[in-house]
């Protein structure tokens, strides 16, 4: 017998852009002559994959589309996906609170969904109360509660506060309070959306702690979030959505990898598209951006211990003082591991209008593996110009070029291999 | 022959328009009465007079229904005592006016807390019916008390034994005000036009029931309008049995009993259909 406990089948959704209001009504009365004439809704058809970036010429547009999958018994997959990849919306329908367009969801045992915590808490009302509240509404009953309401309380650290109503608490408090009673659900399948980007570092730590605990319990566990290092300290496997569909499924590292991939759609040397671009003024632009490499040819790698040499063609479309650039290495699991800027070494300079070439030369100590480049162009104020994220991906290789020792550095922990002094006696 | 696999749940888009999921609100019971508890703890919290507001709320509709429609307008109590008159029609009546309208924006009103978890949506306008349930007790025991002191001090109260139609008429009207918020919840979601008709339509409800005026005193061209009006049948039983005027008429009740039957099931199916997806329209 199979211990498959959630099953998606082709799940679907379709969403109508712009306004409710003119024209609804006319689309609903053709959907409804269709239905009464037998024949399948009109606007089915129509709509196209949801990239954001661009205008499409229909007022349809599928959020989810041919989403598959199957998730085993005490297994903890992690969702990821930019925003607008469909994650929330994948969610709404596992957690019922919308249906899907087409397909379906096929599920055993109890489920239960964390979409936000503390949902119905009512601000007049005591800690306490709200307790039972916001625990009947996660599906508990009064008995369940009650049996736990201790364990409860202590969880949430404010015992002191319990008959208090709770808009006299802090925004901290009331968090904890409703993870507290969420973390004591006890469904078979918990699906989790990014709760853990609340509270501080202490309760995220121990929220995690909590999560590990019910999977451990051979429960199931569907794990949403934009923050990797949870991701990855939590799940075993990962769907990464796309546009709305399913652009990887398996293995936890593999996925963040696909994911960062995802968000920067690698580019052309030298061409960089307009979507490449998260913010801009319109008075500076990065042309282009490349490895300066000799020994790969116009390639992404280098050897181990190389240093990384960057060079960036940079428009200016006026004269601008006090210009400050940078450059972020992200690791290939979503962790931020280098950053420098030219006022670290220098001062600001001050650009004319034209062209402009910037190169810089990074000490390489990064462990093998994939990176991803970020390059800014800021204001003194701190005003940004020109912002390319996760723009050039390279490679570090578990070689290094004068090789004499023949080492092969494939043993990674960690980032960066610091260097280092040893004396053993 | 491979065993068919059992699922708890099958979440797809469409189900069977007679598939209500009953069984579920049975099992969300403790959250219909955290919902009440909720309603009722907290509109009167802060407040210094608190829960007395119960009483002062019909007291001051009395008196002034007394003022305009007794002293000025001059219109017939059937020979009875105009403060006993108007409270025995606003004592029902406000528990049919206030489950209606509090449950004509189930939707609008919840779409927070519908956006984040799933419980059977019905669970939040039985709870209204609920707690308005507790407020006309609270609003019975004070017409009671001014009945009391009428019938025993004058002789112009008549009850009879129709009294113990009673606890049915509350069910009944409780219910209609319950079909009738269903069904404008429901159909507010993506239009929002009948919203404005509500405050509206209640209004005019009420004046064609006789709760200002007695049905005996409506000449025979209009009085088919009120009859048809299904509130008016329950509010003169409801006359007849406590102060013996009106017209206590088996038809007329039956008329309504049927209404409020075909309303409510109508009302159950639209807010299942709708509440699956209304969170795409809302």
């Amino acid at each position: 017998m199979s211990n498959v406990v959630l099953k998606a089948e082709n799940i679907a959704k379709q969403y109508r852009l712009g306004q409710l209001g003119t024209g609804t009504i006319s689309h609903d009365l053709n959907r409804l002559v269709a239905k009464l004439r037998g024949k399948e809704d009109p606007y089915l058809k129509i709509g196209e994959a949801n990239d954001r970036s661009q205008f499409g010429g229909s007022d349809y547009v599928w959020s989810l589309k041919d989403i598959n999958f199957e998730v085993k018994q005490g297994e903890v997959l992690g969702i990821i996906g930019k925003n607008g990849a469909g994650k929330s919306t994948l969610l709404k329908i596992l957690s019922q609170v919308t249906t899907p367009t087409t397909g379906q969801v096929k599920v055993k045992g109890r489920i239960a969904a964390l979409l936000e915590v503390g949902t119905g808490f009512h601000p007049d009302l005591s800690g306490r109360e709200n307790i039972f509240l916001n625990g009947a509404i996660l599906g508990m009953t009064k008995v369940e509660i009650k049996s736990k309401l201790d364990e409860i309380v202590d969880f949430s650290g404010v015992a002191k506060y319990l008959d208090t109503p709770v808009k006299r608490y802090s925004s901290g408090m009331m968090v904890r309070l409703g993870f507290a009673v969420a973390a004591h659900l006890e469904p078979e399948i918990l699906i989790v959306d990014e709760v853990l980007a609340v509270g501080d570092a202490e309760f995220q730590e121990k929220c995690l702690g909590k999560m590990k605990n019910v999977s451990g319990q051979g429960r199931t566990v569907l794990f949403v979030s934009h923050n990797m290092a949870a991701i990855k300290s939590l799940c075993k496997r990962t769907i990464v959505l796309k546009n709305g569909e399913t652009y990887f499924d398996g293995n936890v590292v593999d996925g963040i990898t696909k994911y960062l991939e995802a968000l920067n759609p690698s580019i052309n040397k030298g061409a960089i598209e307009k979507h490449h671009r998260t913010v801009n003024t319109g008075f500076v632009f990065i042309k282009s951006v490349s490895l300066e490499n000799e020994e790969f040819a116009n390639g992404n790698s280098i050897y181990f211990n190389n240093e990384i040499g960057i060079s960036c063609q940079v428009e200016f479309l006026k004269d601008i003082s006090n210009v400050l650039f940078d450059i972020r290495i992200m690791s290939a699991d979503g962790i931020e591991i280098l950053h420098s800027m030219n006022i670290y070494e220098n001062n600001f300079v001050d650009v004319k209008k034209g062209m402009v070439n910037t190169n810089v030369i990074l000490e390489n100590r990064l462990q093998p593996g994939k990176y991803f480049i970020t390059i800014g162009v800021h204001l003194s104020d701190g005003l940004t110009l020109d912002y390319l994220e996760n723009i050039l991906e390279i490679n570090v290789l578990n070689v290094a070029k004068n090789n004499q020792k023949g080492l092969i550095y494939d043993f990674k922990l960690g980032y960066v291999r610091p260097h280092a002094t040893w004396k053993i006696n | 022959m491979q065993k068919k696999e059992h699922w708890d749940l099958t979440i797809k888009p469409h189900s069977k328009w007679y598939d209500l999921r009953l069984g579920e609100i049975f099992r969300y019971k403790d959250l219909l009465f955290l919902f009440v508890r909720r309603d009722f703890v907290s509109v009167y919290k802060q407040t210094i007079l608190g829960p007395i507001w119960f009483f002062i709320q019909p007291i001051i509709t009395t008196i002034t229904f007394s003022v305009i429609f007794g002293n000025l307008a001059h219109i017939s109590t059937d020979g009875l005592p105009p403060v006993l008159f108007y409270m025995c029609g606003i004592t029902l009546w406000s528990y049919f006016s206030d489950t209606l309208s509090k449950t004509s924006d189930t939707f609008t009103t919840n779409s927070g807390i519908f956006g984040k978890v799933y419980f059977p949506r019905m669970i939040v306008p039985l709870s209204v019916v609920v707690s308005n349930l507790i407020k006309l007790v609270i609003q019975f025991v004070l017409f009671l008390t001014i009945w009391l002191y009428f019938f025993v001090k004058t002789n112009q109260v008549h009850p009879n034994g129709t009294i113990v139609l009673i606890p049915f008429l509350i069910l009944l009207i409780g219910f209609m005000g319950l079909s009738f918020g269903i069904i404008i919840s429901s159909l507010t979601t993506k239009y929002r036009d009948l919203k404005f008709l509500v405050t509206f339509g209640i209004q005019l409800m009420m004046y064609a029931s006789p709760i200002v005026y007695p049905l005996s005193i409506v000449s025979e061209k209009y009085k088919w309008i009120i009859l048809a009006n299904p509130v008016t049948s329950i509010i003169e039983t409801f006359k007849y049995a406590m102060l013996g005027v009106g017209e206590f008429n088996w038809m007329y009740l039956g008329y309504s009993i049927a209404f409020t039957t075909v309303l409510f099931f109508i009302g159950l199916i639209i807010f299942h259909k709708v509440e699956k997806s209304f969170m795409d329209t809302v």
